[in-house]
């Protein structure tokens, strides 16, 4: 692999740019892995490149219908935070954070990491009563998640209106500094490049059709639009289209696949420095590098594959955002777009074993994967490097749907993610 | 934004409407009969297919009547709506309307 | 500046009506009918903004909206104040009028002399995706340095800065067919689907007027006349038909589910005299039976060296500014085109004047009839010619071409003078909507075109964008999607292109900048680039090179990159994929698709009935839900803790009036209603007797708790349901979903009626002194009428349902009265409690009043993971009943096993600290972190009745544990508290249950 710098950057430039190498190649799948993955999205990249840079693994394929990153992890508003309420989900989404501020110089590619702060407004009394339950879990929990009041988040974020004549005025906020931002098709290109260069195959425009199992029930391959491919584990990491790859396995699974959409604004010069999130009332921006308002509308009501929803759900998050910045009325949609998410009853994912020995699932990230994408890689590779659970991950078991041991952010906090 | 087919009402926009989700899943006749895994079962797991999906709708903004009804969850279009009760039409997405044949 | 550029006649211009704007402080001169780009154009002007990345010199590319490059800050209402202005409108479809301020963008200090323009030197530095191989040493370098650097490069115009000062409304349309476009297809659809008057028709178009392409036109006949008299035969007959509305400025932005079409009509931006207080925009929300979309098509540009210089525009674009803005881009035109309608172009600006040659990378044997035209008319045609570079700077100022031998090889160079280039690289069928409609699109080979495949939805595709361009077969095919015939016969159309996607040049490729993306700076090296490094799907390069992702949206790069990615890989082009399209098709303001729902509209507030009495005697106000409450009432120089303290002083020693209308209250009536509500709560209702009241739980199915309320047994088969303020809309219909779907057999009946009472708490020993004057009906007495009991009749003379109640400890009653009396009741009781010390008193002291006594509240001691039995409630959970909603998951493991979270007190060791809501509590604040967590604080309060303060909490396995310390988060640090039981004061007197 070559490595990316400065100095590479001005070597090529001197020649035109001729001498770049593929970032990853594109190879004919083998007859047999030691693990396949199901799904070239971040999480699954992400945990092949992990697989073999800590566990040594490398005879593994990643296997994607369409093109890498071309699911949910391009498709997100591209927030990253870690000030979960839970000590489960904050172990996990913690694990994440320290990976992201390593992780451009960890892959040698630069995924922008941009810690600007994430700053959730509080609108209510119950909001209020939450956020200081998180700031306090997570200060003991070692995370940073301070409380604002709403003279500082409009310190913090200047656009913001904090005047008491809104409907639903700022209380405060809760402000994680270390939160913030990537470059989302940055990540899976990173890991995939990383992966690549390790000896993982990365397939394109390879779906996975069925499961092909050992006489003892255990896992021995999948079946694919390129033939049969046998692995000796298999992790399924295939977001909004889970319920179908494991259908196909013959499994049931609890989630459901809504869209998700979002939407970007014409770009201007920079006037958004952080992130803010309104869960109250509906309304997550800020601003990319290119100078578009990224903002995260809610999802639909409804099972759906086709990654478009009802204008109304766009409508409504804009008739927050303009309440929030009213100087935002005069700005313009240039793009909106959907994806598809899968949805847990308890709103956390599911990271873990199946039924099935030798088969493994990694879904149930919601509206909030992409922040937890290297740590979800990372603990998912442990797990398929070992047959167990990382400790990070055990808590996120299929089990927990039948015992009742939930992990419910959201019921706790209604706080979307 | 949907337009759905109350079979009390007829076509209404979505925005009167709530989703409650797969249909015919029943809750078990006694529950306390019923297993962990099986109550887990009933209580989380869920189809969530990519095609047809029998699923139930609330008329909240309009009769208040729940109805049932077959969807195609990739183009999104009702194949059929039908009352709480009756069995699950036996047809596929090839029969779902649209605005012009419905 | 004058008009040195105008053509002496002709033009859709009002020659009678002049106009100025003022372009970068100057003033600039026009006609009404322009835009602000064909006013640059008629005073010379081509520079018109400078570019994203490179910050390169850039002009007017095009005529519509699907111009990349000129993009303006405007200011509409500079006389009105603040408020108006915004960033990036194409000076392509800003239509010009007095009183316009308009501005360049994206320069430093001026556009003519920009210092970012030192990009375009660093470029061979600056590829494609760079940004991803650099900047990442030092680690902390990226957001503290170089982000800030490049964010402020980036981004186009400057964002408003002050609140938008205009209004824009909102409509809902139904139709049964609604036409796109209203150029020669989508008349002639109107035309026809409206012809027997059965049907609606909408016919929308994003231009100022109908006509679409006819409008550039000043040749072509239809049935003999000139086309501009067909369109206004078309457009009249229209108008006078009742059946038809047609909305001119209006764009069709996006195509959802079910013919859900929705547009955009710009209202007034284009009228000088437009009143204030006239919307701006409209958002039209359309349903219609069918759509016909005659979207028409956009012309590509060609792919050279320097192919973005000032002056190098569209050749349709030319036509129509000659034609219909009656302009002249220039002296000296060169037509370079692989496409035979830029002949059009050619001959029209002959005509006009302009000193004309065609550069055509055709074969003349490749050529239609259009080449013999163009000899005829003395114009020189350079077949099998191709374009190695664009001279000039700020303006083209000349072409080098060669000839492109039989082997591709590059002749001898020839440089062409010009100040104004006309290109075409040949046509791409505006597919947008067809897109989004989820229609899927096929590839033609024939026309190098994606054009609509299958329908997804009632829609039908006429004209241009489906690939029929001669204006005959075009008629013809709108009037057949409109459902009727017409065989007009217009002059013939030179139809028909060769895809060239990049100019042949014997420059170093990877050296040249050839634009594909004007507005986002990507060249044809940087998706070379991207190809090379592995980036092979059509998604891949339009992410790593950022092409089509700019505010035109790719309308004139997406063919030419995909094109040139198949090329590059010797892929058919469809094998590279192609661009699902997304709404918007333009770019559309917030403010358009919000609406009304600003400020007060935003959100409806609920009120109740005595809020106005509330107002009026100062309460401060709280949202809670929907609701606005009263949160308390304070005296003048009282803060909210001396009110609270004051108001919850005067329940426990006199008498409290609160407002408790926003209860949630549900009837529950029929023959099974008891059943009914044995099934949807934990406890037992069927031997409530009559006139009594119970305190209900509800679970949802997975066990947690749900809700909670008193609810009165009216008779025996009607029961007074009280839920939450914010539970009331879910409960509610939690309560329908089993009654229709699981047990559609219970003869039951459910009404919503929290709105059809208002409730009036009267709370203290002095209750019943305030009431009995008023009721006639109702023996008060304590053993006539028991706590937790309910009696009808009246108050006041008011029909009323009397719960002897408390939710402070103290004798309580909670008279409901309907709706429209409340505010009259609470004023009669108000004024006869000052006879016994009423106070009335909010949210804030019904809180500190309930905790006093224990009582939970769902939502602040619940956070839906919690149990009755972690409540301490499980003795309001039945056992024997077979079953209820909740109660199987009541037996999960985790449900049941040691160690849940369970609600207790917890008293500060100083007695006047009050706990953070919110707080963590840890067994030991030394441990190292991450700290085990034990508990977290739900509620808690300053307690003038307790005389300190007070907190409930859950706390892991806290019932065992009452009477141990332990430590509780503060914002400084730790605090000790003692674990207590979750009652904090013990009531003294005529008591609730006295």
């Amino acid at each position: 692999m070559r490595r990316f710098s400065l100095k590479s950057l001005l070597q090529e430039a001197a020649s035109g740019h001729q001498g770049w190498e593929r970032q990853w190649r594109a190879p004919e799948p083998k007859k047999e892995y030691d693990v396949v993955i199901v799904g070239g999205g971040g999480h699954g990249l992400a945990t092949a490149y992990y697989l073999a840079s800590v566990h040594g693994v490398t005879n593994v394929a990643v296997l994607e219908r369409g093109w890498i990153g071309g699911g949910n992890t391009g498709r997100n508003t591209t927030i990253v935070r870690s000030n979960y309420l839970f000590d489960e989900s904050a172990g996990l989404y913690e694990h994440a954070m320290k990976l992201w501020e390593g992780l451009s110089q960890e892959l040698n590619y630069n995924v922008m990491f941009s810690q600007r702060g994430v700053l959730m407004l509080a609108h209510n009394h119950h909001d209020v009563v939450s956020f200081k339950r998180h700031v306090y879990a997570n200060r003991l929990n070692g995370i940073d998640n301070e409380w604002l009041s709403p003279e500082e988040c409009k310190a913090y974020c200047p656009p913001l209106s904090i005047s008491p004549d809104l409907r639903y005025p700022v209380l405060g906020g809760a402000l994680q500094r270390r939160g913030g931002t990537a470059r989302h098709d940055a990540v899976a290109w990173g890991y995939a490049r990383g992966a690549d260069a390790r000896g993982v195959d990365i397939i394109q425009n390879c779906e996975v059709l069925g499961l092909k199992r050992h006489p003892d029930g255990s896992v021995a391959g999948v079946e694919t639009s390129r033939g049969t491919i046998g692995a000796k584990r298999v992790g399924v990491v295939a977001a909004g289209h889970t319920g179908v790859v494991m259908g196909r396995f013959g499994l049931r699974m609890p989630v459901e696949s809504v869209p998700l959409q979002a939407l970007v604004s014409e770009p201007v010069k920079p006037v958004f420095p952080c992130v803010v999130m309104s869960n109250a009332v509906h309304a997550y921006i800020s601003q990319s590098d290119k100078g578009e308002l990224v903002i995260g509308a809610g999802t639909d009501q409804y099972v759906s594959y086709s990654q478009q929803g009802g204008i109304q759900i766009i409508n409504h998050t804009l008739d927050a955002i303009c309440e929030l910045f009213p100087q935002f009325g005069r700005m313009r949609m240039l793009r909106s777009w959907g994806g598809i998410v899968d949805v847990t009853p308890d709103r956390s994912p599911i990271l873990g074993k199946t039924p099935i020995e030798g088969l493994f699932v990694n879904c149930g990230w919601g509206t909030g994967g992409f922040k937890a994408t290297p740590g979800s890689g990372h603990v998912f590779a442990h797990t398929l490097a070992t047959g167990e659970p990382h400790k990070i991950n055990a808590p996120f078991s299929l089990d927990r749907f039948k015992t009742g041991r939930l992990i419910d952010e959201a019921a706790a906090a209604a706080v979307a993610h | 934004m949907l337009l759905i087919d109350c079979p009390y009402c007829g076509k209404r926009p979505e925005v009167e409407f709530h989703c409650g989700g797969e249909a015919h899943i029943a809750r078990p006749e006694t529950p306390t009969a019923v297993g962990d895994a099986d109550w887990g079962s009933f209580l989380y797991y869920r189809t969530n297919p990519k095609g047809v999906q029998a699923e139930r709708w609330l008329h909240g903004h309009g009769c208040g009547r729940w109805f049932n009804a077959l969807r195609d969850t990739v183009s999104d279009a009702f194949v059929a709506t039908y009352e709480m009760g009756k069995p699950r039409p036996d047809r596929d997405a090839a029969t779902a309307s649209t605005p012009s044949n419905a | 500046m004058s008009q040195p550029f105008r053509r002496p006649s002709g033009g859709r211009i009002d020659r009678s009506r002049p106009l100025a704007v003022t372009f970068n402080g100057k003033r600039l001169e026009g006609f009404a009918g322009d835009t602000v780009a064909s006013m640059l154009i008629a005073s010379g002007q081509h520079l018109a903004g400078r570019s994203f990345k490179y910050h390169r010199p850039r002009g007017i590319l095009s005529h519509g909206s699907d111009e990349p490059s000129a993009l303006l800050s405007v200011d509409w209402r500079a006389d009105r104040g603040p408020g108006y202005r915004d960033p990036n409108n194409r000076a392509s479809v800003v239509e010009a009028r007095d009183g316009l301020v308009v501005n360049t963008q994206n320069h430093w200090p001026s556009l003519e002399t920009d210092i970012g323009a030192v990009n375009d030197l660093l470029s061979p530095v600056f590829v494609a995706g760079f940004y991803y191989k650099t900047f990442m040493w030092p680690r902390k370098f990226w957001d503290r340095v170089y982000e800030p650097v490049i964010r402020k490069a980036a981004g186009l115009g400057e964002a408003p800065d002050v609140k938008d000062a205009d209004r824009y409304s909102n409509r809902h349309a139904h139709c049964d067919v609604l036409v796109v476009g209203a150029g020669p297809a989508g008349l002639a659809a109107a035309l026809a689907a409206s012809a027997d008057g059965t049907k609606r028709v909408i016919l929308a178009d994003e231009g100022s007027e109908p006509g679409g392409a006819l409008l550039n036109d000043t040749t072509a006949t239809i049935d003999g006349r000139p086309a501009k008299e067909w369109v206004a035969g078309a457009v009249a007959t229209l108008d006078a038909r009742e059946n038809v509305v047609i909305l001119p400025r209006t764009t069709a932005f996006g195509y959802y589910n079910h013919n859900h079409v929705c547009m955009v009509e710009r209202i007034s931006d284009h009228r000088a005299d437009a009143p204030e207080g006239l919307a701006r925009e409209r958002l039209w929300q359309v349903r219609a039976g069918e759509v016909v979309l005659a979207t028409g098509s956009h012309e590509r540009p060609l792919v050279f060296e320097n192919n973005d210089r000032p002056g190098i525009m569209l050749a349709e674009s030319v036509r129509a500014y000659l034609n219909r803005w009656a302009v002249l881009p220039g002296n000296e035109l060169v037509v370079v085109t692989s496409s035979a309608s830029a002949y059009r172009t050619a001959l029209d600006a002959k005509a006009a004047g302009m000193r004309v040659s065609i550069v055509d990378i055709r074969l003349e044997a490749d050529c239609g009839p259009e080449f013999a035209a163009a000899k005829d008319a003395g114009i020189t045609v350079r077949s099998g010619h191709t374009v190695i570079r664009a001279l000039g700077k700020k303006r083209v100022t000349g072409l080098v071409v060669s000839p492109i031998g039989r082997d591709g090889t590059i002749g001898e160079k020839t440089t062409l003078a010009c100040d104004c280039v006309a290109m075409s690289g040949g046509w791409t069928p505006s597919v947008h909507l067809f897109s989004q409609s989820r229609g899927k699109l096929r590839f033609d080979v024939e026309l190098d075109a994606f054009v609509p495949g299958t329908s997804a939805q009632a829609e039908r595709s006429a004209g241009a964008c489906r690939g029929v361009y001669d204006l005959t077969e075009v008629i013809a095919d709108g009037a057949k999607a409109g459902g009727g015939e017409l065989a007009p016969e217009a002059t013939a159309s030179f139809t028909g292109f060769q895809p060239v996607r990049v100019l042949p040049t014997d420059a170093d490729a990877s050296k040249v900048k050839a634009f594909v993306d004007f507005q986002n700076d990507v060249t044809a090296k940087d998706i070379r680039l991207a190809v090379r490094e592995g980036f092979e799907s059509i998604e891949h390069v339009k992410r790593y090179t950022t092409t089509g992702m700019a505010t035109d949206q790719g309308k004139t790069s997406n063919m030419n990159a995909l094109g040139l990615v198949a090329g590059i890989l010797d892929r058919p082009l469809p094998a590279v994929g192609t661009t699902t399209f997304r709404p918007p098709y333009t770019p559309v303001s917030f403010g358009a698709l919000i609406g009304p729902a600003r400020d007060e509209l935003f959100d409806p507030v609920r009120k109740t009935p005595i809020d106005p009495w509330a107002e009026a005697n100062g309460a401060v106000f709280e949202p809670v839900a929907l609701w606005r409450r009263a949160k308390y009432f304070p005296r003048v120089g009282e803060d909210m803790h001396a009110a609270v303290a004051r108001e919850t002083r005067a329940v426990r020693t006199h008498v409290g009036i609160f407002d408790a209308s926003t209860l949630g209250k549900i009837e529950v009536i029929g023959p099974d209603a008891a059943e009914f509500m044995n099934r949807i709560y934990t406890n037992a209702w069927t031997k409530l007797k009559t006139g009594g009241c119970r305190y209900g739980l509800m679970l949802r199915e997975d066990g947690f708790v749900y809700d909670d309320g008193v609810v009165a047994r009216l008779a025996e088969d009607r029961f007074h349901v009280t839920t939450t303020t914010g539970g009331a809309p879910r409960v509610m219909r939690h309560m329908e979903d089993y009654l229709q779907t699981e047990w559609p057999d219970l003869d039951v009946f459910l009404t919503s009626i929290t709105e059809q009472w208002a409730v009036i708490a009267l709370q203290g020993p002095n209750a019943r002194k305030v009431l009995d004057p008023f009721v006639t009906d109702i023996d008060l007495t304590e053993a006539a009428f028991p706590h937790m009991t309910v009696k009808t009749g009246y108050v006041c003379g008011v029909p009323c349902r009397l719960f002897r109640v408390s939710f402070t400890g103290e004798l309580g009653f909670e008279v409901n009265v309907p709706a429209d009396y409340g505010e009259a009741v609470w004023k009669t009781l108000y004024e006869e409690g000052q006879k016994h010390g009423i106070t009335p008193y909010g949210t804030e002291a019904m809180h500190v009043l309930r905790a006093e006594v224990g009582y939970v509240v769902v939502g602040q001691e619940t956070d839906g993971t919690v149990t009755p039995d972690d409540l301490g409630l499980s003795g309001l959970v039945s056992k024997v009943k077979p079953d209820f909603v909740g109660k199987r998951s009541l037996t999960r493991p985790d449900m049941i096993a040691a160690g849940r979270r369970q609600l207790v007190g917890l008293l500060t060791k100083t007695p006047d600290e009050v706990l953070d809501e919110g707080a963590q509590v840890v067994d030991d604040p030394a441990q190292p972190i991450p700290m085990k967590m034990i508990g977290h604080v739900t509620s808690s309060y300053a307690s003038s009745n307790c005389g300190r303060s007070i907190a409930m909490a859950m706390i892991d396995a806290g019932r065992e544990r009452i009477g141990e310390t332990v430590f509780v988060t503060t914002p400084a640090g730790f605090t000790e508290a003692v674990i207590s039981n979750a009652v904090f004061y013990d009531v003294k007197g005529e008591t609730a249950d006295a």
